[in-house]
């Protein structure tokens, strides 16, 4: 791989020897992906602050340097940690302070990442805590070059953004951090950025929220690691739908960047999708059966209708979101045995306090919780066996990570399920 | 079926190493996926749902899911549950990164499908931008 001067000094540690070790894991990376060159990036996302048994471990041995030196470097080096070199934000991560008496997480977790937070925020680290970044003020350019982490981030910054990030890692966005470099590879090349399949939406046109994230979980399905393309009876999306159905796509698939001609920035049409007409390949068909295929897959690991827990907000809520969940919750009361969250940028929930959202769902017993999330930090209500959500992510996931059973619906249907302490969902 | 097959590719992260494979069709996921403390696939629907990858050459065709997928497959170097080798069919930004935090060495872009031409339980010889495999 091509190294400039400057990344040459950086690797012979005239930064010093967390540059070095950062330029190091850059260059053993670059090869792997067969890298070229490096490129220069000013904007991170990644995480540094995330609760785990082994960071507790290394931090307990030699502090967060440490801890930053074995994960966020890959590097078993003795570090000192210096400050971020480049703007770099910390994704959504455990649970803090204010969930103690909600959430059963562990004391020690919440304790380790108040520590960490009072450390990276010393080193520059921006505390945003959400896996939503773009919602809170981390909107980078069309063409920007950045490092982002969070598959649903960084499916969100290259298709609706036009911004080029691969789905970097916890190792990688660490280096980047301290290098302001990333490989240009991948996403970040222009030869890289065009559909690879096309698919026809027919019969039942897709406008709601959940019909976006049924798409996108077909699309990740058709399309794997590549670049979909969406055509046919589709509404115009919000942030929320695109926040969906990338999410779903990056779920079911591995899909980093797809298109939405006429609607996302970098095709304005199909034949620009592809790079030329000649390009555009045979249309897999999304219909009736195919959506119906997609709802009971996410549906197959649903049996009792008995419903515990509702979540919702993955990815985090928008104050659009919290305000409609506030509107059905509105004079009603949850069940007896059951709970419901959602889950928020810290952010987005202080908006959502002062407009008085938050107060509503709570005098119907429900939540609104910041910073994490039940997926990423393993945690639901007590006694758990059934949960229903509107995400097709959390749908797939949290089955496998807490051992539950899963019902995807509406928002509707949640809500219902929440106040009735039954799943009554179907397909409409 | 015996005797061995030779593929060629390229080296991911250099190294040799022999073991016995486990070859998965579908792709896999880090976070979400698999359970680092033990080694083990987790995914609900996934062919090799329960299946334990510790000590083995993970064949797989791709890396899919959260970005978490390096550092998932680096906290099982970390916890001692990590496969000996990667054979990576395609390779991504997450199962490049992983497949150098997890330090073993990998390989990718073979001259046939390792998914279709290895089996689970061949042994499986990684010798940098080589792959000998011997069927059992």
């Amino acid at each position: 791989m091509f190294l400039t001067d400057e990344e040459k000094r950086m690797r012979d540690g005239a930064e010093g020897d967390a540059v070095a070790a950062a330029m190091d894991l850059l260059i053993r990376y670059g090869y792997a992906l067969d890298a070229e060159r490096l490129c220069d990036i000013r904007n991170v996302a990644g995480t540094m602050t995330q609760p785990s048994p082994v960071k507790a471990r290394l931090v307990a041995e030699g502090g967060w340097d440490k801890a930053f030196a074995v994960i966020n470097l890959d590097s078993d080096l003795d570090l000192t940690v210096p400050p971020m070199r480049v703007p770099t934000c910390q994704l959504q991560h455990g649970f803090g302070p204010d969930s103690v008496d909600i959430v059963p997480y562990p004391a020690a977790n919440v304790a380790l990442q108040s520590d960490a937070e009072a450390f990276y925020g010393r080193h520059g680290v921006n505390i945003l805590a959400t896996c939503t970044p773009y919602q809170v003020g981390n909107l980078p350019l069309r063409g920007e070059h950045c490092a982002w982490m969070e598959s649903s981030a960084v499916i969100y910054a290259n298709s609706v953004l036009g911004a080029r990030t691969n789905c970097e890692g916890i190792a990688s966005t660490g280096a980047a951090s301290l290098t302001g470099k990333i490989p240009c590879w991948g996403n970040h090349l222009d030869e890289n950025r065009l559909g690879t399949h096309l698919i026809s939406v027919e019969g039942h046109a897709v406008e709601s929220f959940q019909d976006w994230g049924m798409l996108g979980y077909f699309a990740g399905g058709v399309a794997g690691e590549d670049h979909p393309v969406i055509t046919g009876s589709v509404s115009r999306p919000d942030l929320t739908e695109l926040k969906h159905f990338g999410a779903a796509a990056a779920t079911s698939g591995g899909v980093e960047l797809y298109h939405i001609p006429g609607i996302t920035p970098e095709a304005a049409t199909v034949e620009a999708a592809f790079g030329s007409a000649a390009a555009v390949p045979a249309a897999a068909v999304y219909g009736p059966a195919e959506r119906r295929a997609v709802y009971e897959t996410l549906n197959e690991i649903g049996s009792s209708t008995d419903v515990d827990f509702v979540l919702l907000g993955c990815p985090h809520a928008s104050v659009d979101q919290i305000r409609q969940a506030a509107g059905l919750l509105d004079g009603k009361r949850l069940s007896a045995g059951t709970e419901l969250w959602i889950m928020a940028p810290r952010a987005l929930k202080v908006m959502a306090d002062r407009s008085g959202y938050t107060a509503v769902i709570e005098r119907a017993g429900g939540r609104v919780l910041a910073d994490s999330c039940p997926a990423m930090s393993r945690a639901a209500p007590a006694g758990t066996r059934v949960f229903a959500t509107d995400s097709a992510k959390q749908a797939h996931y949290l089955p496998a990570i807490l051992g539950i059973e899963a019902w995807f619906g509406t928002l509707e249907e949640c809500v219902a399920a929440a106040v009735t302490g039954r799943w009554n969902g179907g397909l409409h | 079926m015996s005797g061995s097959v030779i593929l060629h590719g390229r080296t991911v992260v250099p190294g040799s190493v022999e073991g016995e494979a486990l070859v998965s069709h579908e792709p896999i996921s880090g976070w979400g996926g698999i359970d680092p403390a033990r080694g083990v696939i987790i995914e609900p629907r996934h062919e090799l749902f329960g299946v334990c990858f510790t000590g083995k050459i993970l064949v797989f065709p791709s890396a899919k899911g959260s970005s978490g997928w390096s550092g998932f497959f680096q906290t099982t170097r970390l916890s001692g549950t990590a496969p000996i080798g990667m054979v990576i069919g395609r390779i991504s930004a997450k199962s490049a990164l992983g497949a150098v935090v997890t330090r073993v060495p990998a390989i990718t872009d073979l001259d046939a499908d390792p998914c279709s031409v290895i089996a689970t339980g061949d042994w499986v010889l990684i010798d940098n931008s080589t792959v000998e495999v011997t069927k059992r």
